[in-house]
């Protein structure tokens, strides 16, 4: 069995009346690129602050690279931090700044120099050394950071929600540089967001949470695709919900009884449980499918570039769905549609 | 435009102009005079002459009184911004109880007039059996521009700052380490400022400097003692020697922060 390289146990974090975090487990493996996914108060930024050391648990026990780092400081652990602004320090260069770390740590002059170098290179800064941190651009000075925090040649890269003062553009751009940055390094990076499209961007371990709790975790791939809860199905996209009763179960599929009418679905859920039904709006066909979602027309609709997304409303009952058509379609309100999806694209999802 | 609004206009105009006159008069009075021509600083103005000046600075009680001015507000000075600056980072960097109350403690001081202060400080002396001297005058100093610097200090230490010293300290820097390699020289500016404001009350403070000193007095004590041997224009070329470096530091502080909020 091989021993996580971050392994996170049990750990808890209660203030006077606030639970943020409750018996968190996490074990992660070297050179992974997680990326912990929830709303502001799911207890994400505090789990980070607790593997940085900057936060202390109230239980439980962090172990990095096999070592217990849980009573250590952030000085003593073997991570480093990318804050939200940076926090480079202002009276410095760029260098400076970079070799900060090198210098507490007594790399001598010559030594020091060249690794600020090459750190600076593998940034895209070359030549930037001497510039002070208020010459340049917002980009620039993460990179800074970047470099900063990476120089030191950390076990774990902790990044906290460190896109989100970017524009768009620069923001995909610096996804892209920080996927080939951890493939260069081979470290571990934990990276935290509410962006589920940077989650999705960036990850090998998506780990979704909600109230102090892992909901769920796994690659992106099967996190969007096969949630394992309501709460991820609902933060990792868009999606149409149908409330429903499990009324014949049994052999892996259930009939769920919903506002428009009985419809087939997987799932082990017993009879009588109250579940919702979800499908995301890619999977919506307008041609007879598997799953025959009923008749509908449609309420809305928005042109969004490479399709249009629209609400259609169900002729059989009260429920909406959410869709996407080819920028092509015609999509006058009050247009009929007859809605199905696959079997496999529906989610059964305990309420 | 109508009258009500011209009339409301010129009134605030002379409004502004008479206090700028109230502040401002007896300092040019007491400048231009320096200059005076003659044996008294009154009107009629003769001269200009730089001769007050020469007196002044070859015044050999005055120039001792300029030197103990000086030390007692470098010194004084300079243990206020390191005590302001010390008790304003525990302050603002960490938990424990009676956090409030000591806070308003070090504040305190601020609402004490500077003649309970002189007195306290000479019931004290006579208490402990200390004799006056100079090194009181900058107890006595510390002890109301003190709070001062840990306000200003304390201004500066917002969460901005606590992130960046924790950046250091995930870097592998130890609290002395930051201390003296982060923080100080990050709010710099306002450190050089306080130290500024400190001097500039010290150099000019009258009653705690005369209370508590016997014969190493400052230059305002100095000058005290030669307004009583009545109006000489030589008082005038040193009041305004002083006034000028109150006011040259009071830029310097100006710029200081200035710069500070427009970064």
């Amino acid at each position: 069995m091989t021993v996580a390289h971050l392994d996170i146990a049990q750990v808890s974090k209660r203030y006077d009346q606030v639970v943020a975090l409750d018996d968190v487990s996490l074990a992660v493996e070297q050179g992974a690129y997680v990326v912990l996914l929830g709303p502001s108060g799911s207890g994400k930024t505090t789990l980070l602050s607790v593997v940085g050391g900057f936060t202390v648990p109230t239980s439980g026990r962090i172990s990095i690279a096999g070592r217990d780092v849980t009573a250590l400081s952030p000085a003593q652990r073997p991570t480093t931090t990318l804050f939200q602004d940076y926090a480079l320090f202002p009276h410095m260069s760029v260098a400076g700044n970079v070799g900060f770390g090198l210098k507490v740590r007594g790399v001598a002059g010559a030594e020091r120099e060249r690794k600020v170098a090459a750190a600076l290179e593998l940034v895209g800064l070359a030549g930037y050394g001497r510039r002070g941190i208020h010459e340049i651009s917002g980009g620039q000075r993460q990179r800074v950071a970047l470099a900063r925090a990476l120089v030191v040649e950390p076990e774990i890269l902790l990044l906290d929600e460190p896109l989100g003062a970017l524009d768009l553009n620069l923001r995909r751009q610096m996804q892209d540089e920080l996927l080939a940055l951890q493939h260069r390094t081979g470290r571990s990076f934990v990276h935290v967001t509410h962006d589920q499209e940077e989650a999705m961007a960036l990850a090998s371990l998506v780990v979704v949470m909600n109230k102090g709790r892992i909901e769920d975790q796994g690659p992106p791939k099967r996190v969007y695709e096969r949630p394992a809860t309501l709460f991820t199905a609902t933060f990792m996209g868009e999606s149409t919900q149908m409330p429903g009763r499990i009324i014949r179960s049994g052999g892996g599929h259930v009939t769920v009884e919903t506002a428009v009418g009985a419809v087939q679905g997987a799932s082990g859920l017993a009879e009588g449980t109250e579940v919702m039904l979800v499908v995301r709006p890619e999977n919506i066909r307008t041609d007879p499918g598997e799953i025959d979602l009923g008749a509908a027309h449609i309420r809305e609709a928005t042109f969004q570039g490479a399709h249009y997304r629209v609400i259609a409303e169900s002729a059989g009952g009260p429920q909406s769905f959410v869709l996407r058509l080819p920028p092509d379609a015609a999509v006058e309100p009050g247009r009929a549609l007859r809605l199905s999806c696959r079997s496999e694209n529906l989610l059964v999802l305990a309420r | 435009m109508g009258w009500p609004r011209r009339i409301g206009n010129a009134l605030s105009g002379f409004y502004l102009t008479a206090c700028y006159v109230f502040i401002l008069l007896p300092v040019a009075v007491l400048i231009l005079f320096s200059f005076q021509d003659g044996r008294l600083p009154v009107p009629p103005f003769h001269g200009p002459t730089l001769r007050w000046y020469v007196t002044a600075f070859t015044n050999d009680r005055m120039m001792a009184g300029l030197g103990n001015s000086l030390l007692v507000g470098l010194g004084s000075s300079a243990l206020s911004v390191m005590l302001g600056f010390l008790a304003a980072y525990g302050l603002a960097r960490y938990e424990f109880g009676g956090k409030k109350a000591l806070q308003g403690t070090i504040i305190l001081p601020l609402a004490v007039s500077y003649l309970l202060v002189g007195m306290g400080l000479l019931v004290t002396l006579s208490t402990v059996g200390l004799s006056p001297s100079l090194w009181i005058v900058v107890v006595g100093h510390v002890v109301i521009n003190m709070p001062l610097a840990f306000a200003i200090c304390l201004a500066q230490l917002g969460e901005h700052q606590r992130k960046v010293e924790w950046a250091a300290r995930d870097l592998g820097a130890s609290t002395f380490r930051v201390l003296t390699a982060v923080t100080m020289p990050m709010i710099a500016p306002a450190l050089v400022a306080a130290f500024c404001l400190c001097f500039t009350l010290s150099w000019d403070e009258f009653i705690i400097a005369f209370l508590v000193t016997r014969f190493d007095v400052t230059l305002p004590v100095v000058i005290w003692t030669m307004l009583r041997g009545g109006l000489n224009p030589q008082t005038n070329a040193v009041g305004s020697f002083i006034f000028m470096c109150s006011i040259l530091l009071l830029v310097a502080v100006e710029l200081l922060l200035f710069r500070k909020r427009a970064e």
